[in-house]
């Protein structure tokens, strides 16, 4: 039903809204998707892991190079030609987001071997340099990367459809990885890592597992955002682009699936409708002029205010479910 | 190589290595007392290079006295940040503080383009750093000399105030045990707001001190410096402010060595750090001289 009513929503925007509006709309699932991801890895597993920027590059670039034509990199490639398999390689756009969001899940198990040893702040820092190891490997490998160019004209397939699409599936994926005993165990490891081991939970292979998922979706969310900006670059990629994520994760509540849902959307355009006070501003005669650099002025201050008045986030870690709506209205009717 | 050509490296690297270990003194203060990774550090190390350039074309002063005045501003900056955006959040869990800490980051950051546009500046220098001495054949510029001994005096002002002065002893209890401390008498908030203020002053020095040595200035000119400098404290073990000396003097000179010996590696600078911290958090989690917190059960 959920799917339907979203369906008809989406062909409703498709529509009516004007470009920018569905720029917005799309931009809302992505970061949702994203803020999800985190949420696994950070809220429900309590891994610290601030290399999400890392994940989505590597999801973003695999999926720009699958869905580029041999003819476009031929052109794009101008300091150095690129590798013939990089040339060549060309996929549709479903499966070069499979595959950024694989190469980053193959990643994560990478890094994770040796990273997810260590404790809260120690991996936040670890992950964080990875991410920014990553983006400079992006800069430095001009035959795989095309450098500090970045590429250009990616094709804009992500439209409202796959983007939402995408969202749903891990929506629905993570609801239900959480809601099994796999997810229990997750929520155990990040309340007491020392109880869950004794409890026999192997703890290493299941944070093993949440960090994969969730590098899984920052790729797949990488890749997305790659084909609907159609331009990436290695500067795209700096760990402010990991602050943003986090910032509606911790918005939303750590470990609330609904407010990471309600805080994707509501930072997102939160961050775009702040623009006007960029533009400049006419009260009566007086007109203010336009300020650049202003919108994130306001919006840093913003996010401090929310994180002083309301530390645990918008939603802590409740959840909106069905259930609780119907219980909600049922005990409205009796009173 | 020659031998001069050489110990002109070795020079950049100590002037490199001191101005990381003077960020990181700041990074270890805070980190040992509020288990707190004070992203806002590298603005504050941004803000006071831009005090100088404001005293000095601005308000006209001279320029020692501007450098005087830029450090104290935001010294009195950092104290304040402590104030409005983390002493709110003592009892909040962590990563409340955390947040804050990056969005008074960003704020610093985004008030510094909004201030002074996002094009980056040119940089007064005076001209008496800049007259090139001739030391045994090597060339040095006073201003090489300048930051490692400027550096060294504030390094080791810092070390008395910390292990011989009774708000050191302070700092040092709270690091240990912050409700014990605050039981025991010890004025909690104001050694706290001490410590953002010493801090914050060693990163306006370093800042200062970085844009005559590479003379432009940038809103986001303190984002690679201060996390080399985070990562130079974790290095040296958070929490140990000789380690935090001993990180930053260490990764200043690989830094330097590592481009100079390999030219090629160049492009990959700003990764040494991170790979090099990897390798150490894998080795030994705790850096060099980080004490082993005890396992909770």
């Amino acid at each position: 039903m959920l799917v339907g009513v979203l369906a008809a929503l989406l062909a409703c925007a498709q529509r009516f809204l004007d470009g920018y509006s569905i720029q917005i709309l799309n931009l809302v699932a992505i970061n949702i998707l994203l803020a999800l991801s985190l949420n696994l890895i950070y809220g429900f597993t309590g891994m610290f892991s601030l290399g999400h920027a890392g994940f989505m590059a590597i999801g973003a670039y695999v999926c720009a190079i699958l869905i580029l034509s041999p003819d476009q990199k031929a052109m794009l490639f101008l300091l150095e030609p690129a590798y013939p398999f990089i040339e060549n390689a060309h996929a549709p756009f479903v499966v070069a987001v499979l595959a950024g969001g694989l190469a980053a899940a193959a990643m994560a198990v990478v890094v994770g071997f040796p990273l997810l040893r260590l404790g809260d702040d120690y991996l936040g820092i670890a992950t964080l340099g990875f991410a920014e190891i990553v983006r400079v490997l992006a800069n430095n490998l001009p035959r795989i990367t095309n450098g500090a160019l970045g590429f250009k004209g990616i094709p804009a397939y992500a439209n409202l459809w796959w983007n939402y699409g995408w969202c749903l599936l891990a929506l629905v994926l993570i609801v239900r990885i959480l809601r099994s005993n796999t997810g229990r165990c997750f929520k155990a490891i990040r309340d007491d890592e020392v109880a869950a081991r004794a409890m026999g939970v192997n703890v290493f292979r299941l944070k093993l597992l949440s960090f994969a998922l969730g590098a899984f979706f920052a790729g797949v969310g990488g890749g997305l955002l790659a084909s609907l900006l159609t331009t990436i670059d290695p500067k795209m990629f700096l760990f402010v682009l990991t602050f943003n994520v986090l910032m509606i994760v911790v918005m939303g509540g750590l470990g609330s699936v609904t407010g990471s849902v309600i805080a994707g959307a509501a930072v997102t355009i939160i961050l775009e409708w702040l623009r006007f006070v960029e533009n400049p501003i006419t009260l009566g005669s007086v007109t203010l002029p336009g300020i650049p650099g202003m919108r994130m002025v306001v919006f840093s201050l913003l996010l401090i205010a929310v994180i002083l008045f309301r530390r645990e986030g918008l939603m802590g870690t409740r959840e909106i479910s069905w259930e609780g709506i119907a219980a909600w209205l049922r005990q409205r009717r009796k009173a | 190589m020659t031998i001069e050509i050489f110990l002109q490296h070795l020079l950049n690297g100590l002037t490199l290595g001191s101005l990381y270990a003077l960020i990181a003194i700041g990074y270890t203060m805070v980190y040992g007392i509020l288990r707190l990774i004070n992203f806002a550090h590298s603005e504050i190390f941004m803000l006071g290079a831009y005090c100088v350039f404001w005293g000095v074309t601005l308000l006209h002063l001279p320029w020692p006295l501007a450098l005087v005045a830029a450090v104290a501003a935001v010294a009195l900056v950092g104290v304040l940040v402590d104030r409005v955006a983390y002493r709110p959040l003592r009892d909040a869990p962590r990563i409340s503080a955390l947040i804050s800490a990056i969005g008074v980051s960003f704020f610093l950051q985004n008030v510094a383009i909004v201030l002074f546009k996002a094009i980056p500046r040119e940089v007064y220098r005076p001209e008496w750093l800049e007259n090139p001495m001739i030391m045994g054949g090597v060339r040095v510029l006073p201003l090489t000399l300048f930051v490692p001994v400027l550096s060294l005096l504030l390094m080791l002002g810092l070390m008395y105030i910390v292990y011989h002065t009774k708000p050191g002893l302070g700092m040092r209890a709270i690091s240990k045990d912050i409700e014990t401390s605050a039981l025991m008498g010890v004025p909690v908030n104001s050694i706290i707001a001490l410590t953002f203020g010493l801090g914050s002053a060693l990163a306006a020095a370093s800042g200062i001190m970085w844009a005559l040595r590479y003379p432009q200035l940038q809103p986001i000119m303190g984002v690679i410096p201060g996390f080399k400098a985070f990562i130079a404290a974790v290095f040296g073990g958070i929490g140990s402010i000789p380690g935090a000396v001993i990180g930053g003097l260490v990764l200043g000179f690989l830094e330097i060595l590592i481009v100079a010996f390999f030219p090629d590696l160049a492009g990959y600078r700003d990764a040494f750090a991170f790979v090099l911290l990897i390798v150490v958090l894998l080795v030994k989690p705790t850096g060099l001289l980080g004490a082993r917190p005890e396992e909770k059960v």
